[in-house]
């Protein structure tokens, strides 16, 4: 046993001691005493992680533990990356968690506290799932915890329980599909280990069904466009450290498990799954921004983020899958490569982000934006950390949100002459996509950094709010250092990136190459994180020097009311909302949005001209789920209406039944 | 009107500007050594009769040309150098103007222009006029006239600028 | 890095910076001969930011640090941006640390923290030239990020010098359709992102009709002056990538010997285009706001195109 199986095993233990503490002890020492055991079954899975990306890899058969089938592990880099990134998001959020279950919003009772610890470690062993019996059922245990936490909530908002519905059937219809999948993988296989998938050999046909059904599965997991309607509902209602967990590693194992099952089990496939991938990734992509750029309630505003961020993996991950089979395997793999750091980076400031909204939502009570504002300074330091992360997932430079989509759009860029027609028309729409993306996420992280944290409080929760206790500034803080690190030194994860995606592909090489300089062994693009923020900085220093020179004599800042216009000092109604900073975008994208706007207007009774009162009221539902799940739903019903008709009591009719299907069965047996 | 025609009403009319007056010499205002040839103003129209706008329009026109001595006029007093203040004071323009002069940077001029601003204008005993404009603010330069013509205003500005 | 490349970055950067103001200068004279009017001389924009950068700078009530850091921030990007830009030299000291796409980046940096530091002042105008400013910028963003993709694609490199130094070696390259389709694609860009006629009138003084000064109407004295300076600098190192671009010639490589033709050149190119840019204003009125995504989307259909025959042509 090495140090990736005394990881798992201590991960393991701890999991267990997590749920004995939680069950037994007070509720005083309840949160810490289990918070301390999730963060440490985080380290854990980061240590068993980063071992695994290193180099050695683990196997382990346990037959004992699922009967009949046995449960199997397996530790490859490929799966190492996800626990570590899992890991690292674990530790943050339970440390986070001890902090958050102190106050109004916290979730202290026996079950909730139990539960995050094996969450916490079912997510760490997906990825180290050797079969298809032990991926299923890790994936369902860990289906099942999350479900329990989202509705953790549900007695104090009526909001809960519909996200909770929501949650429950979409990762059920997930799961059907996955199991659908891998059970057909598996028989057509003979044999349920991932040794025996790789083997197997299946029809193209077969493995075609075998790849839609698993793409549904997963990709209902990582939210992607049709199956994310459950994630902007059960993301934000879920207690704050849970949505960490949920928007920044669950997430992950979608894309794992799309990754594991179409390159490294079926081998790669055929040309248009991967465009399959692409364009269901670009969708998700536009579509997540879009309503995230209109979203008004913070934790809202960033699951559709987790939408959109999902549909750029996806994109990479397309893009890799294209250019594998285009021929062009240096591309693939940095396309693949830039898809992984994205997973990290996504990680790091997902989290740090929703720490951020976590701890707003705790101190004001509120997740309104419309509500919220002038929080820079009664939380000065919840606000710093919230900028950076918003300045993530806006991918400016030099932020490590830049450093992935740079990866991600070189791949794209100079993929084009890799295949034909296809991907002359495929990648430059990626492109576009990807640009357009980055350009509404810009506008959406203004909105949120800006409306909610800026100017002056819009509502009483926000003029009283208070800073967040020291855990939850430490697990932030862990957030924002992990930001940090992947933004200024990308190439220190090269090693790790390139073994990922040498397990994962079969390409093996660098991909990118050089320490402060990002490098690329495919083209011949370069770019410094490192030295554009030395820049920046001398560059800022070398302003405010020259202002000090310039301005000797100046006469000193003067402190002065807000510019009124001369009418009176603009009160805080008057400010930018964040409906009013969406509306010009809303009107540009009406047609993809489809708003329903109204202005209401009250007048005297004497004349309808003196008005007294006008409201604007604006509803923006999801487009696609609107348009999709109602017609779905009815048919659901329509076809459950025929099962009264089939079943109506008749004995008689029960045994033509019986008889019809057996003489079937046996005609079928005997023409094959 | 067409690009073709517009381009030929340009050449057609060539330069319309006025040539340049010899300057005032020296500055009108202590306050104005450090502006170095550039003023940028905010106007406030605290009760005129819009004689004295007309007559700023028309200065910074193309005819009598005002930008061309550093002078532009700029849409927040945060911006300005200085004020034109223009009318009596009204009762109801008088804390405008007081918030306007208020929101300015030091140090700030304020220019009264027209008679009505300087304070003998034919408004100056109305019920709702509260003053002259020193009544309600410091003034450090006044353009008397009703209303001043643009070359004196843009004379009065000169001595600012120092162009 | 050599002492040379330092020296010759070092002189564009100054270059860059002290000559802005007098392209802005250039444009406003020009418009206002092309009125009929005398005008105040190319070098009033230098009086004006002398005056500015030693007035009092004044912080409102309610503000805090995105106010407060804005300008300075504003300002540091604009300057990395001057030094990674190929305009007199090839190979700038920060080309090979920042490409195409971080240039485009820190340009959207800029953007971004001016928009915060609108939201931070909590006015109505404020607020409002933030959300306009960022329509515009998120419109924008896609074609920006083709019309790279169609001139880095057969270069096989995202980085400035290579792009630049591959047009001299191959000027052919610049009278394919794909070259011209990107130039007009860009020029749209250049024009939104500088905030110039038909997206943003620039000397307006009704706020309702503002993108650009509504976010700046709080600031005065010293902040003024370094946002109206970044602003006018990153007009001309716009100006100047688009020469350099598309017209390189003139420009020098790692060494100092050509650097007096480079200074030449890049003035006489950066003035032409500054020349033309306001010659053309003078026809245009200012598009009706939600006029403006029609001209955006406009150029981007001819940055896709750019791209498709970038690979359909080649």
């Amino acid at each position: 046993m090495n140090t990736i199986g005394l990881a798992l095993a201590a991960a393991t233990g701890l999991m267990g001691l997590g749920v004995l503490i939680a069950l037994g002890t007070g509720v005083r020492l309840r949160a810490a005493a289990t918070g301390t055991c999730t963060a440490l079954i985080g380290v854990a899975g980061i240590v068993a992680g980063v071992a695994a990306l290193a180099g050695p890899t683990f196997a382990a058969d346990l037959p004992f533990l699922i009967p009949v089938l046995g449960a199997r592990l397996a530790v490859d880099p490929l799966g190492g990356l996800f626990t570590a990134v899992t890991g690292g998001v674990v530790t943050a959020a339970a440390i986070y968690g001890i902090g958050y279950n102190r106050g109004r919003h916290g979730q202290r009772g026996r079950a909730a506290q139990a539960l995050t610890a094996v969450f916490a470690w079912s997510m760490i062993m997906v990825p180290c799932a050797a079969s298809v019996t032990t991926l299923l059922a890790t994936w369902e245990l860990m289906a099942l915890a999350s479900l329990l936490l989202v509705v953790a909530e549900h007695h104090r908002r009526t909001a809960v329980a519909e996200a909770g519905r929501w949650y429950a059937a979409m990762t059920q219809l997930g799961f059907i599909a996955l199991l659908l999948g891998l059970v057909l993988f598996a028989a057509t296989a003979g044999g349920d280990s991932f040794d025996a998938l790789r083997a197997a050999d299946p029809s193209p046909a077969r493995s075609a069904v075998i790849f839609v059904l698993v793409l549904l599965g997963f990709g209902s997991k990582a939210g992607l466009v049709p199956a994310h309607v459950w994630l902007p509902r059960a993301h934000p209602e879920a207690p704050s450290p849970v949505s960490a967990m949920l928007s920044a590693a669950m997430v992950n194992l979608g894309v794992y498990g799309v990754l594991r099952v179409g390159f490294d089990l079926a081998g790669g496939g055929t040309r248009w799954w991967w465009l399959l991938v692409l364009a269901v990734g670009a969708a998700s992509a536009l579509l997540g921004i879009l309503q995230a750029a209109m979203a008004n309630d913070l934790k809202r505003l960033l699951a559709y983020s987790t939408v959109e961020n999902m549909g750029l993996i996806f994109i990479g991950i397309g893009a890799a899958g294209v250019l594998l089979s285009s021929g062009a395997p240096q591309l693939a793999a940095l396309a693949l490569a830039a898809a992984l750091l994205h997973v990290v980076n996504h990680a790091s400031f997902k989290s740090l982000l929703f720490f951020g909204a976590g701890s707003v939502l705790r101190a004001t009570g509120t997740r309104d934006l419309d509500a919220l504002g002038g929080l820079r300074a009664r939380m000065p330091v919840t606000t710093v950390l919230f900028a950076f992360g918003a300045m993530s997932a806006a991918a400016l430079p030099p932020s490590n949100g830049f450093g992935s989509e740079w990866l991600l759009i070189q791949a794209l860029v100079h993929g084009i002459p890799a295949g034909g027609v296809v991907t002359a028309v495929a990648i430059p729409v990626a492109v576009a996509v990807v640009a357009l993306t980055a350009g509404l996420a810009m506008a959406t992280f203004v909105k949120a950094l800006g409306v909610g944290f800026f100017a002056r409080p819009r509502g009483d929760g926000a003029a009283r709010a208070t800073e967040s206790p020291a855990p939850m500034l430490v697990g932030m803080g862990l957030a924002a250092l992990a930001c940090l690190a992947t933004a200024l030194a990308p190439a220190t994860l090269a090693p790790a990136l390139a073994r990922t995606v040498g397990t994962t592909t079969g390409v093996a090489g660098d991909v990118i190459a050089g320490g402060v300089t990002v490098r690329l062994t495919a083209t011949t693009s370069t770019m410094s994180p490192l030295v554009i923020t030395a820049g920046l900085a001398l560059a800022i220093a070398a302003t405010a020097m020259g202002i000090v020179l310039v301005g000797r004599r100046v006469r000193r800042r003067r402190a002065v009311a807000l510019w009124d216009c001369g009418g009176g000092v603009p009160t805080a109604r008057m400010q930018s909302t964040a409906s009013s900073f969406a509306e010009p975008l809303q009107r540009v994208f009406a047609g993809v949005l489809d708003p329903e706007t109204g202005v209401d207007t009250a007048s005297c009774p004497e004349s309808r001209y003196l008005v007294t009162q006008m409201t604007y009221r604006r509803r923006l539902s999801d487009r696609v789920e609107r348009r999709l799940y109602p017609p779905l739903a009815t048919a659901i019903r329509w076809l459950s209406g025929i099962g009264p008709i089939l079943a109506n009591g008749s004995l008689h009719r029960y045994l033509a039944y019986g008889f019809v299907g057996v003489t079937g069965l046996l005609i079928v047996l005997a023409v094959c | 009107m067409s690009l073709v025609k517009l381009f030929q009403k340009i050449r057609s009319t060539g330069r319309i500007a006025e040539p340049s007056q010899p300057g005032p010499g020296g500055l009108a205002c202590p306050k104005a050594a450090q502006l170095g040839g550039s003023v940028q103003l905010r106007h406030i129209d605290t009760g005129s009769c819009n004689g004295c706008e007309i007559e700023i329009g028309s200065a910074f026109g193309p005819v009598y040309d005002a930008e061309r001595y550093g002078a532009r006029l700029v849409a927040s007093p945060r911006h300005a150098d200085a004020l034109l203040v223009t009318g009596a004071v009204t009762h109801n323009m008088a804390q405008p103007l007081c918030r306007t002069v208020a929101a300015a940077p030091h140090p700030r001029i304020v220019i009264a222009v027209g008679d009505c601003a300087c304070g003998d204008g034919v408004f100056a005993d109305a019920y709702g006029v509260r003053g002259p404009v020193s009544g309600t603010v410091p003034v450090d330069l006044r353009i008397p006239g009703c209303p001043p013509e643009p070359t004196t205003i843009i004379r009065a500005l000169r001595g600012l600028t120092g162009r | 890095m050599t002492p040379a490349a330092l020296l010759v970055t070092a002189i564009q950067v100054v270059a860059v910076v002290a000559f802005a103001p007098v392209v802005v200068g250039l444009m406003r004279q020009v418009r206002a001969r092309l009125e009929g009017r005398a005008g105040a001389g190319i070098g009033q924009p230098w009086r004006d930011l002398r005056k500015l950068l030693r007035r009092q700078p004044t912080t409102p009530e309610g503000t805090g640090w995105a106010f407060r850091l804005a300008p300075l921030i504003l300002m540091g990007t604009t300057l990395v941006i001057a030094a990674a830009v190929p305009l007199l030299t090839t190979a700038p000291v920060l080309g090979p640390a920042a490409d195409l796409l971080v240039v485009v980046g820190l340009l959207a940096l800029g953007t971004v923290v001016l928009a915060l530091a609108a939201l931070d002042t909590g006015t109505a105008f404020g607020g409002m030239g933030a959300s306009r400013e960022m329509m515009v910028l998120a419109l924008a963003e896609p074609t920006i990020l083709l019309g790279v993709f169609a001139l880095s694609a057969r270069t096989g490199s995202t980085n400035l010098g290579g792009i630049v130094s591959a047009t001299l070696d191959d000027p052919a390259r610049l009278v394919t359709p794909a070259s011209l389709l990107a130039a007009g694609a860009l020029a749209v860009v250049v024009v939104a992102e500088t905030g110039r006629l038909p997206v943003d009138n620039p000397s307006t003084h009704l706020e309702l009709t503002m993108l650009h000064e509504a976010m700046v109407l709080e600031y005065s004295g010293t902040d003024l002056g370094l946002v109206e300076l970044a602003s006018s600098v990153r007009l001309t190192v716009l100006l100047g990538l688009f020469a350099s671009l598309f017209v390189p010639w003139g420009i020098s490589g790692a060494g100092l010997a050509g650097l007096p033709l480079a200074l030449a050149a890049l003035a006489g190119k950066v003035g032409i285009l500054a020349t033309a840019l306001a010659g053309t204003e003078v026809f245009l009125a200012k598009l009706r706001m939600f006029r403006v995504p029609e001209l955006l989307a406009g150029s981007f259909v001819l940055a896709l195109l750019a791209v498709c025959a970038s690979f359909l042509l080649a």
